[in-house]
C-alpha cells in the first residue's frame, strides 16, 4: 500500500510540482492550501510524511509541526519542512517546531524526493495507530 | 552811627531782596524757564554748607588751632570729587522714588519702613538742635555787637536775660518765620523749592563777598599784606606755635583725618545738605561743576581765616575779645561801619541760609516721617477719611518749624555757651555721620537690611548721646561736670571722653572712632543675622541697581482698584485740583481722553504713590495708596528674592544645565538617529526578505517544473503543456515583479524619471478602460464609464497615470465575481482638482485591511480559493504616483458589497490661476 | 554693569591723590616752622595743593564733556 504524503502549500503552481513528484514516486497525496486546512486533514489522512511550507495562511508551517509533534496518535508521521533560504533562520526554527528535515526553496527535486524517499524508508518508522500496518520493505 | 534800627532795617532789606529773588524764581519756575536748573546756581547752593559757623567760627578755631579748621572743608572737596558716583547714585535714586527727604531717602531703602525713617528724623532732628542753636547764637551775638558800635564789649552770656529780652529769642522767632515763608508756601508733588535754591545762592555769593572784603580789609588795611601779618605772629610765642599746629598742641594728625572724614560725611548728611544736593537737583551733570566750583568757593571763604585770627590775636589784648566775633569786630575798631554792617548782613545770610534749608528739610522729615505715620496710623484722627490733607499737611511743616527753633533756642540757652561755635556744629556733623552706614552701604551693599539700619542708626546715636551730647549738657551744669571727668558713678572706664581708655584725643575725633565701630558693626552684624524681607529686598536692588534701570521702578502693586479712587485719594494730600491735574495729564500721556477712561492698573497706582511719595514721603505713600490698591501677594517676591540672592549659584549651575541639556540633546538626536537607522536597517531587511520571499516562489515552480521536465522526458503531451504554461506564467510573474520593485525602489530613492505635461485625464480614463476591455471580457464583468464631459487638465506624466489607471482597473476585474461583475468608472471636475472613482461589486476589503493594502507586497484576498496573481507592489506604486502630483489615492469599501477606489489631482496651475483671478474680480 | 570708563579711573587717582595730600605723612613734611614770603609753609602748602586738586578735578570732572 502506498504511503501517504500531506503536501501543504499555498502557492498553486508549487503544490502542483510538489504533488506532482510525490505520485511519481509512488505515495498518495492529499493537498492542504493552508495550514487549518493541513490539520483538518490530518487525523483523517493520517500521513506518513507531511511536505509542510514553513509560511502557510492561517496557521503558520510552525504551527502546524508543533500540533503533530504533540498528537501522540501521530507519533509515526515525518515532518519535511519547506524553507527560505536564508530566511529568519527558518530551517533552525523548523527543526526546532519538531520537523525531521528540511529543504530550502528553491529545491531541487531530486533531491527533494531523495529525502522524503529516506524518511519513509527510515526503519525506525513506526506506524500511527490505527493506521494502515506498515509494509516492512 | 550805626544804630539799632539800622541793623534792623538792613537786615529785614536784605531778608526782603532774598524773598524777592526766591519770588522771581517760582515765577519763573512755574512757567518753565527754571533759573535754578544751571550748574553754577546748583554749584552755589551747595555753599549753604558755610554757615555762621564758617563765617564767624573759623577764626575761632584758627586763632586756637592754626590750619585745625581746614579738614572741614578739605573733607567736602574729597567728597565732591567722588559726587560723580554716589551723590549722582543719590539723585538718580531720589528722582526715580521722588524722595522728600534723607529720612524718606533711608526709609525708601530698607523697605519703606516707617520705623526707619522715624528713626532717621529722630536723629537728625536732636542731631541738628545744636547747629541751629550756633545759628541763633551767632546771629544775636554778632546783632548785639554791632549794636554796642563803636565799642567792642561781648555780650552777655546766654541765658542770663530774660527770654522776652533775649535777641536770640527774637532771632530765632523771625527765622521761623522766614523759614515758614520760604519753605511751606506751596505743597508740590516733587518737594523742590526753586525760589529758595535760587535765595541760598544769591546768599552764597553774599556771605562770601562779604568775607572776603573783610579778609582783604584785614590783610591789606590793618596790615601790610599776608607777610606782615605772619611776620608779627612769629614775634608772639603763642601764635608761632600755630604755624605748624599739627602734631603738636592743640591737633594731632588722627584728629586731623578723623575731621576730614566727619566733613565729607557732612556735606551729604546734613539735612540740609542733602536736600539741596540731592532733592534740590535738577540735572545730574550739574554735579560736574559743582566737583570743582564747590571747593573752590570754599578755598575762596577760608583763605583769609588765619590771618583775620592772626590779626585779631594781634589786635585785642589776649582774653577781651572772642577769636569767633573778630570778623565783625576788627572793621568795628577801625570805625568801618559800613564794612561792620556789611559783614553783620554777611553772618546773616549764612545764618539764615543755613536755617531756612536745615528747617525746611527737618519740618519735611517729620511732617512725612513722624508725624503722618502716626497719625495715619492713629484711627482716632480718621485722617484717612478726610477730603483735603494738603492744608494740613503744611499747618504740621509749620508747627515743625517754630518748633525746631524753638529747641534750637532752648540748647542755645542750655548749652551755647559751654562751646564755641565749631565745636557746637561738630556735635551737629557727628550725629550727621552716623547715616553714612545705612546709606553708603545702602547705596552698594544690596545685603545691607532693615534690621542691620535700625540697629547700626541706634548703635551709632547711643554712643553719639553718650559721648558728645550728654558731656555738653554736662558742661553745662545740667548734669554736673563729674560725669565728664570722672564717669558715670566714678567709673572711669566709662569717662564719656576717654571711653574704654581711649584718651589722647579731641571729644569729637574720640566720639567718631566709637560711634562708628559701633554703627558699622551693628549695621554689618544686624544685615548678616537678619534675612531681607522680600518688600526690603525689592527696594535694595531697587538702590544698587539703580543705574541698570530704565525709566520708573517697578511696581509692586497690584491693579485693583479705580483711576477716580486714585486721584480722590491724591487730591486729599495734594488739593483735589492739583490732583485732577496730574491725572488730566497723566491721562493725555497714555492716550486717554479722560481720567475716566484710565484703568486702574499697576502703573496708574504706582504713579499715584509716586506723587503721595513726593508729598508725605515712601512710607506714609505706601500706607495710603494700600487704603484704595492691594499690594501684590508677598509670595512672588519672595520666590524672587530666593532667585535673586542664589543669582549667581544660579547663573552657573544655569550654564551646567545648559551645557547638560545640550549634551542631552545631542545624545538624544543620536539616540533617536540610531533608531532612525536601525529602523531602516530593519526595513530594508523586511524588504530585501519579503522581496527573496516574493522572488524565491515563482523560481522555485519554474525550477521545478523545468526539472520534472528535463527528468521526465515520458510525460504525456498534455501535462507537458500544462507545466510548461505554469513555468511561463511563473516566468512572467517574476519579471513583473522584478520591474516593479525596480520601478518603486526608483520612485522612492527620487531616480525616476517624470514626463510632467498637462493631460486631459477624460481622455486617458478612456484608454484604461479600452486598454483594459479584453481582461474585462474574459472574466464576464461589465465597465460602465461615467465621465463629465470636460474636466480641467491636470500636470502629470501620462504613462504613469495609465499605470495608475489600468492597475486600479484590472485590480477591479480580479476582485469581481464573474457574470455578475460590474464596474463603475467616474470621472468629475470639482473646485480645484479632478477625481476619479473606481468602483467594483467585489468582495470588498475589511476595514483593517483597506489601511495594509497600499502597503507593500500586502495583498488581499480569499487565500481559500485562489492566490491574488498580483505582485502586492501595484498599489503601493499608484499611490506613490498620484502622491508625486499632488494628488490621492484611497479606498473606500463594504467587505461583501464591493470597493470604490478614488483619486484626486490638482488643476494645473493655470487653470487654478485663471480662476483666482475671477474670483478676484 | 558697564565697564568703568577712563575718566572714572582718572577721578578715583585723584581722589586718592587728595587723599594722600591731606594726610599724614605728606602734612607733617610741611609741619615745620619755616615761611615761603613771610606766610607759614603749612599753610603755603594747604592751600597751593588744595588748588592743585581742584583745578585737577576741573578739568577732569568737567573738561571734555
Amino acid at each position: 500500500m502506498a504511503k501517504r504524503v500531506l503536501i501543504a502549500e499555498d502557492e498553486p503552481s508549487i503544490l502542483a510540482s510538489l504533488e506532482f513528484l510525490m505520485r511519481r514516486a509512488g505515495y498518495e497525496t492529499r493537498n492542504a492550501a493552508d495550514g487549518e486546512e493541513a490539520l483538518q486533514l490530518l487525523p483523517v489522512f493520517r500521513p506518513h510524511l507531511v511536505l509542510l511550507d514553513i509560511m502557510l495562511p492561517r496557521r503558520s508551517g510552525l504551527d502546524v509541526c508543533r500540533e503533530i509533534r504533540a498528537d501522540a496518535s501521530l507519533s509515526g508521521t515525518r515532518v519535511l519542512m519547506l524553507t527560505a533560504k536564508g530566511g529568519n533562520r527558518d530551517h533552525e526554527r523548523g527543526l526546532e517546531a519538531g520537523a525531521d528535515d528540511y529543504v530550502t526553496k528553491p529545491f531541487s527535486t531530486q533531491d527533494l524526493v531523495a529525502r522524503a524517499q529516506a524518511l519513509l524508508a527510515d526503519p525506525v518508522l513506526r506506524l500511527a495507530p490505527g493506521a494502515i500496518p506498515r509494509q516492512d520493505p | 552811627m550805626l544804630q539799632g534800627w539800622i541793623i534792623v532795617a538792613a537786615s529785614f532789606a536784605y531778608i526782603g531782596l532774598l524773598f524777592a529773588i526766591a519770588w522771581f524764581a517760582d515765577r519763573r519756575a512755574a512757567r518753565g524757564q527754571s533759573v535754578v536748573s544751571n550748574a553754577w546756581v546748583y554749584s552755589l547752593s551747595l555753599a549753604v554748607y558755610a554757615t555762621a559757623w564758617t563765617f564767624y567760627g573759623s577764626v575761632g578755631r584758627a586763632a586756637t588751632d592754626g590750619v585745625g579748621f581746614l579738614p572741614i572743608y578739605i573733607g567736602p572737596t574729597l567728597t565732591m570729587l567722588l559726587g560723580w558716583f554716589v551723590l549722582r547714585k543719590m539723585v538718580r535714586i531720589a528722582r526715580l522714588n521722588r524722595t522728600t527727604s534723607l529720612a524718606d531717602f533711608v526709609a525708601s531703602r530698607y523697605g519703606k519702613s516707617a520705623l526707619i525713617g522715624g528713626l532717621v528724623t529722630v536723629i537728625a532732628v536732636i542731631g541738628i538742635l545744636p547747629y541751629i542753636s550756633l545759628q541763633l547764637k551767632a546771629v544775636s551775638t554778632s546783632f548785639q555787637i554791632l549794636l554796642g558800635y563803636p565799642e567792642v564789649a561781648m555780650p552777655p552770656p546766654a541765658g542770663s536775660m530774660v527770654v522776652m529780652q533775649d535777641t536770640a529769642f527774637y532771632v530765632a522767632l523771625f527765622m521761623a518765620l522766614f523759614a515758614i515763608a520760604f519753605g511751606t508756601r506751596q505743597l508740590d508733588a516733587a518737594e523742590r523749592h526753586e525760589g529758595m535754591v535760587a535765595a541760598i545762592a544769591f546768599e552764597s555769593l553774599v556771605k562770601l563777598v562779604a568775607f572776603l572784603a573783610v579778609g582783604i580789609y584785614v590783610a591789606y588795611f590793618m596790615y601790610d599784606g599776608l607777610g606782615d601779618i605772619f611776620a608779627r605772629a612769629s614775634g608772639r610765642p603763642d601764635l608761632e606755635v600755630l604755624m605748624a599746629p599739627l602734631g603738636g598742641a592743640a591737633g594731632s594728625y588722627a584728629n586731623w583725618v578723623w575731621l576730614t572724614v566727619l566733613s565729607m560725611f557732612a556735606i551729604v548728611f546734613l539735612p540740609r545738605q542733602f536736600q539741596v544736593a540731592v532733592i534740590e537737583n535738577t540735572d545730574e551733570r550739574h554735579l560736574r561743576r559743582a566737583a570743582w566750583l564747590f571747593p573752590l568757593y570754599m578755598l575762596a571763604i577760608n583763605v583769609f581765616v588765619l590771618p583775620i585770627a592772626f590779626g585779631g590775636a594781634l589786635h585785642f589784648p589776649p582774653g577781651t575779645v572772642d577769636a569767633d566775633t573778630f570778623v565783625l569786630t576788627l572793621p568795628m575798631t577801625q570805625k568801618a561801619e559800613g564794612l561792620a554792617l556789611f559783614v553783620f548782613i554777611g553772618g546773616l545770610s549764612a545764618a539764615t541760609g543755613m536755617v531756612i534749608v536745615e528747617t525746611v528739610a527737618l519740618s519735611t522729615m517729620i511732617c512725612n516721617d513722624l508725624v503722618m505715620p502716626l497719625l495715619l496710623r492713629i484711627r482716632a484722627f480718621r485722617l484717612s477719611e478726610q477730603r483735603d490733607l494738603s492744608s494740613l499737611l503744611l499747618d504740621i511743616r509749620r508747627a515743625a518749624i517754630i518748633a525746631l527753633l524753638m529747641g534750637g533756642y532752648f540748647y542755645y540757652l542750655l548749652a551755647g555757651e559751654a562751646y564755641a561755635l565749631v565745636s557746637i556744629g561738630l556735635i551737629s556733623f557727628a550725629a550727621a555721620a552716623q547715616f553714612a552706614p545705612a546709606v553708603i552701604g545702602g547705596l552698594y551693599w544690596r545685603g545691607g537690611n532693615r534690621t542691620g539700619a535700625l540697629a547700626g542708626l541706634l548703635a551709632g546715636f547711643s554712643v553719639w548721646i553718650y559721648t558728645l551730647l550728654m558731656p555738653a549738657f554736662a558742661r553745662s551744669g545740667w548734669l554736673g561736670v563729674e560725669f565728664v571727668e570722672r564717669g558715670p558713678f566714678g567709673v572711669e572706664l566709662l569717662r564719656p571722653h576717654q571711653l574704654f581708655g581711649l584718651a589722647g584725643l579731641d571729644p569729637i575725633t574720640h566720639a567718631m572712632i566709637w560711634s562708628m565701630i559701633a554703627n558699622v558693626g551693628a549695621y554689618v552684624l544686624g544685615s548678616v543675622i537678619r534675612r531681607q524681607s522680600a518688600a526690603e529686598h525689592a527696594q535694595a536692588t531697587l538702590f544698587v541697581d539703580v543705574y541698570q534701570q530704565t525709566g520708573e521702578p517697578g511696581s509692586s502693586w497690584r491693579g485693583a482698584t479705580s483711576a477716580s479712587a486714585l486721584q480722590t485719594l491724591v487730591g486729599r494730600f495734594l488739593g483735589p485740583a492739583r490732583a485732577v491735574e496730574l491725572f488730566t495729564a497723566y491721562a493725555r500721556l497714555r492716550g486717554a481722553r479722560s481720567v475716566d477712561e484710565l484703568e486702574g492698573d499697576r502703573d496708574l497706582v504706582r504713579f499715584a504713590e509716586l506723587q503721595l511719595a513726593g508729598t508725605i514721603g515712601a512710607a506714609s505713600a505706601r500706607t495710603m495708596v494700600a487704603t484704595v490698591a492691594q499690594e501684590e501677594p508677598l509670595g512672588l517676591e519672595e520666590v524672587m528674592t530666593i532667585i535673586d540672592e542664589a543669582s549667581q549659584v544660579i547663573a552657573y549651575s544655569h550654564r551646567l544645565e545648559e551645557k547638560q541639556q545640550e549634551l542631552e540633546e545631542a545624545t538624544r538626536e543620536l539616540k533617536a538617529a540610531n533608531e532612525r537607522l536601525k529602523e531602516l536597517d530593519r526595513l530594508k531587511d523586511d524588504f530585501i526578505s519579503t522581496v527573496t520571499h516574493e522572488l524565491r516562489t515563482p523560481l522555485t515552480s519554474i525550477r521545478a517544473f523545468s526539472e520534472i521536465l528535463h527528468d521526465n522526458p515520458d510525460l504525456d503531451p498534455g501535462e507537458r503543456q500544462r507545466f510548461l504554461a505554469l513555468v511561463i506564467r511563473e516566468s512572467e510573474r517574476l519579471t513583473r515583479l522584478i520591474n516593479q520593485v525596480l520601478d518603486l525602489a526608483k520612485i522612492e530613492s527620487g531616480l525616476a524619471e517624470w514626463r510632467t505635461a498637462e493631460l486631459d485625464l477624460r481622455e486617458i480614463v478612456l484608454e484604461a478602460i479600452h486598454a483594459t476591455s479584453a481582461i474585462f471580457k474574459s472574466r464576464g464583468v461589465t465597465v460602465e464609464a461615467r465621465l463629465a464631459p470636460a474636466v480641467a487638465p491636470v500636470m502629470a506624466d501620462r504613462d504613469r497615470l495609465m499605470q495608475v489607471l489600468l492597475n486600479l482597473l484590472s485590480n477591479a476585474a480580479k476582485f469581481c465575481t464573474p457574470g455578475t461583475g460590474r464596474v463603475e468608472v467616474r470621472l468629475e471636475g470639482h473646485a480645484g482638482g479632478v477625481r476619479v472613482d473606481v468602483e467594483d461589486n467585489g468582495v470588498g476589503i475589511s476595514r483593517e485591511n483597506q489601511a495594509l493594502i497600499f502597503e507593500k507586497f500586502r495583498q488581499v484576498g480569499d487565500t481559500l480559493t485562489e492566490k491574488p496573481a498580483g505582485t502586492g507592489l501595484g498599489l503601493a506604486i499608484c499611490r506613490r504616483i498620484v502622491g508625486h502630483f499632488g494628488g490621492r489615492l484611497w479606498v473606500e469599501s463594504e467587505p461583501g458589497r464591493g470597493s470604490v477606489f478614488s483619486f484626486d489631482l490638482p488643476a494645473a496651475a493655470a487653470a487654478g490661476g485663471a480662476g483666482r483671478l475671477v474670483a478676484n474680480a | 554693569m558697564r565697564k568703568p570708563s577712563l575718566r572714572a579711573y582718572r577721578i578715583a587717582s585723584l581722589f586718592l591723590l587728595a587723599c594722600l595730600l591731606f594726610n599724614y605723612p605728606v602734612l607733617a613734611l610741611f609741619n615745620v616752622g619755616a615761611t615761603a614770603g613771610g606766610v607759614p609753609v603749612l599753610y603755603v602748602y594747604l592751600f597751593a595743593a588744595w588748588g592743585v586738586v581742584i583745578a585737577l578735578a576741573a578739568v577732569v570732572i568737567e573738561g571734555g564733556s
